[in-house]
């Protein structure tokens, strides 16, 4: 099945369950090459992206939001409740992304990513560390072992208001440093005024920058930064083109904006990654960053992934949140489900 | 038909007061409040264990600007509830009688007497440190200064009987000093503690340092009384048998604890309540620098 111009979203999840669907390949991994080669046709220039774009469905975004809203009222208690603590606490990639950040900043955010809380060691460890490219170095250096991914922002973070040069050897310099992922932004200016190829190139030249000479690569999250996006078909659009270019995650906010991630634009963007590994068959990951602080919403973000996504994406290999003070909620809600009484911010640290 | 002057009543909802918002128990529930005789007066909520949660998020929230905020400035606000409170004494007047079963004139006293009671705490915000600190001598070149420091957040059981004299008395002596508190009003006659909602509300005090819950005391003292983020604990509305479980529930992280204890609310109230939620803070200064 020859990915056209004409083949829409509607009629691949329509026909998904009749033809013979491709086997799932990870984004990272060297078929996906092979599969977005398939869709060759749709990214062959400006025109063809285009047309592709603007010919995806409008967003009902009263649907959507009605969607997202439904999928916050469920009530996870008890045993599901301390499951989904367990895997929101393995999912976080735990985020400094401040000016002040010092090399002890990072080193202290590195043991806790380790050693979540320390009256409890049962606690699970955090999937990776979000650091500035200088302190990759660092982060790596604390971390050793422990198998924690170290994730770089890049690309002139948060504004990506940069030269292409500046912006590849930022990612470069990420890399060398030894960051196992690198967080991306779009740039927004060029995707607002329509220059779709720019940015689709773009994201392909970050992407060759993440491989490391010794022919494995960083894997790429790209950063859409939705709260300056300003409309849900713009977020479809945006979610299509990065997954086209060969983004591994896609990304919601930098968290330096007013609006950071919300439940419908992650939805959306969930069930962009739906319908293209529908389409194709390449699984890409999701990332909402930005805002989320409570339990209670890490909860609803995890059961939006599972009613969208299922089951294979419930691993912070294809889910994670972009969070810092989340972490200690989390921690927060644990111990008082180990202990049954009410914990206080006295308990966790300040970070 | 009914006719011209017939008025629809128009009956009072009374909500809790938590963080300067007045919200409805979080798990819907209310239960009927009665006078001495059995008539019904109203429904009030009847908060869960969550309620009480959110209570202490808030009341956490509010300290570190309650205390950070000068004595001179807390007095202020505190006699503003007082003169709040003198703009509604007729209300209260009603609510106390019908609560407690008083005659008009004995609930004008109780009332009278809590608004009093409340400018007198009021005055002590910036004289407390002076009789619970001072300098001490020492053996050595140094100022050596002892302040108190409020404890943080204060769980307190209102007095079942006395539910305004008892109430403000339990109240006021807490926030003065600094510390922000989560009060279970009586149980049998809240009305007066929700209404006392109404007036923080307009009075100036930051939202969270005063949160109104009521419902069965036992059902909401008990997370409160475990709660890692409460630092004291007052019992002046638990029975023998409560207090022991709650003390026993606060010792696990080291609450302050005022014990139940035989009270005259109308007599003077002293000092006590005042010194128990305070901590002393002693700091060595080098002479002559």
């Amino acid at each position: 099945m020859a990915a056209s111009r004409g083949m829409t979203l509607r009629y691949a999840r329509r026909y998904a369950p009749l033809v013979t669907m491709p086997i799932t390949v990870p984004a990272y991994g060297k078929e996906a090459a092979g599969r977005l080669a398939s869709m060759a046709d749709v990214t062959a220039d400006d025109g063809a992206l285009r047309r592709f774009l603007h010919g995806l469905p409008g967003v009902d975004a009263v649907g959507l939001e009605a969607r997202a809203a439904t999928l916050g009222t469920r009530s996870i208690k008890t045993t599901a409740k301390a499951y989904a603590i367990d895997l929101a606490l393995t999912m976080i990639d735990l985020t400094t992304l401040e000016g002040a950040d010092t090399p002890g900043k990072v080193r202290a955010l590195c043991a806790k990513g380790i050693n979540p809380d320390p009256t409890d060691r049962t606690a699970p460890k955090v999937a990776a560390i979000c650091v500035y490219p200088d302190m990759v170095a660092t982060a790596k250096e604390a971390l050793g072992d422990s198998g924690i991914h170290v994730a770089s922002v890049a690309t002139a973070f948060p504004a990506g208001r940069a030269a292409l040069p500046v912006k590849l050897a930022d990612t470069r310099d990420a890399v060398a440093a030894g960051a196992d992922e690198i967080d991306m932004v779009i740039d927004r200016g060029a995707f607002l005024s329509g220059r779709y190829m720019q940015v689709f190139e773009e994201i392909k030249a970050v992407k060759e920058a993440c491989a490391r000479p010794d022919g494995t690569a960083a894997h790429l999250k790209v950063i859409f930064e939705t709260g300056e996006l300003q409309t849900y078909d713009n977020v479809r659009r945006v979610s299509w083109l990065s997954m086209l270019a060969g983004a591994d995650f896609i990304k919601t906010s930098t968290g330096k904006v007013a609006v950071n991630a919300t439940p419908p634009v992650t939805l959306l963007m969930l069930e962009a990654v739906r319908d293209f590994h529908a389409a194709t068959g390449v699984q890409v990951g999701v990332k909402p960053a930005g805002g989320i602080r409570t339990t209670k919403d890490a909860i609803k973000y995890l059961v939006m992934v599972n009613e969208t996504l299922g089951e294979p994406w419930l691993t912070p290999d294809w889910f994670r949140f972009g969070a810092s003070s989340l972490l200690n909620d989390l921690l927060m809600q644990r111990q008082k489900l180990s202990t049954g009484r009410y914990s206080g911010p006295d308990y966790v640290t300040v970070d | 038909m009914s006719t011209v002057d017939a008025r629809l009543s128009v009956f009072k909802t009374y909500k809790l007061y938590v963080g300067g918002k007045f919200p409805r128990s979080e798990s819907g529930r209310v239960y009927e409040v009665t006078d001495g005789k059995g008539n019904w007066l109203a429904n009030a909520p009847l908060s869960s264990r969550k309620d009480a949660r959110d209570a202490v998020v808030a009341a956490r929230k509010a300290f570190g600007g309650w205390s950070g905020a000068t004595a001179y400035n807390r007095g202020q606000i505190l006699y503003r509830v007082a003169e709040m409170l003198e703009g509604r004494r007729d209300q209260f007047i009603a609510e106390v009688a019908d609560a407690e079963g008083r005659s008009k004139s004995k609930a004008t006293a109780q009332v009278d007497a809590a608004i009093d009671r409340w400018v007198w705490y009021a005055g002590w915000s910036d004289k407390v440190a002076q009789i619970a600190g001072g300098a001490n001598p020492v053996a050595g070149p140094y100022f050596n200064l002892s302040a108190p420091e409020p404890t943080g957040v204060v769980a307190a059981l209102a007095p079942q009987e006395s539910s305004f004299l008892g109430l403000v008395s339990v109240i006021a002596p807490a926030v003065v000093t600094g510390n922000t508190v989560v009060v279970v009003a009586s149980e049998n006659s809240p009305l007066p503690a929700l209404s006392l909602g109404e007036v923080l509300a307009t009075s100036d005090l930051p939202g969270g340092v005063v949160n109104v819950l009521s419902g069965r005391t036992a059902e909401i003292a008990a997370p409160l009384a475990a709660h890692q983020d409460v630092s004291a604990l007052d019992l002046a509305g638990a029975d023998a048998g409560l207090a022991k479980e709650l003390e026993t529930a606060a010792a696990d992280n080291l609450k302050r604890v005022l014990r139940p204890r035989a009270e005259d609310w109308s007599a003077d109230p002293g000092t006590d309540r005042l010194l128990a939620f305070l901590e002393t803070k002693t700091v060595w200064h080098p002479m002559g620098v």
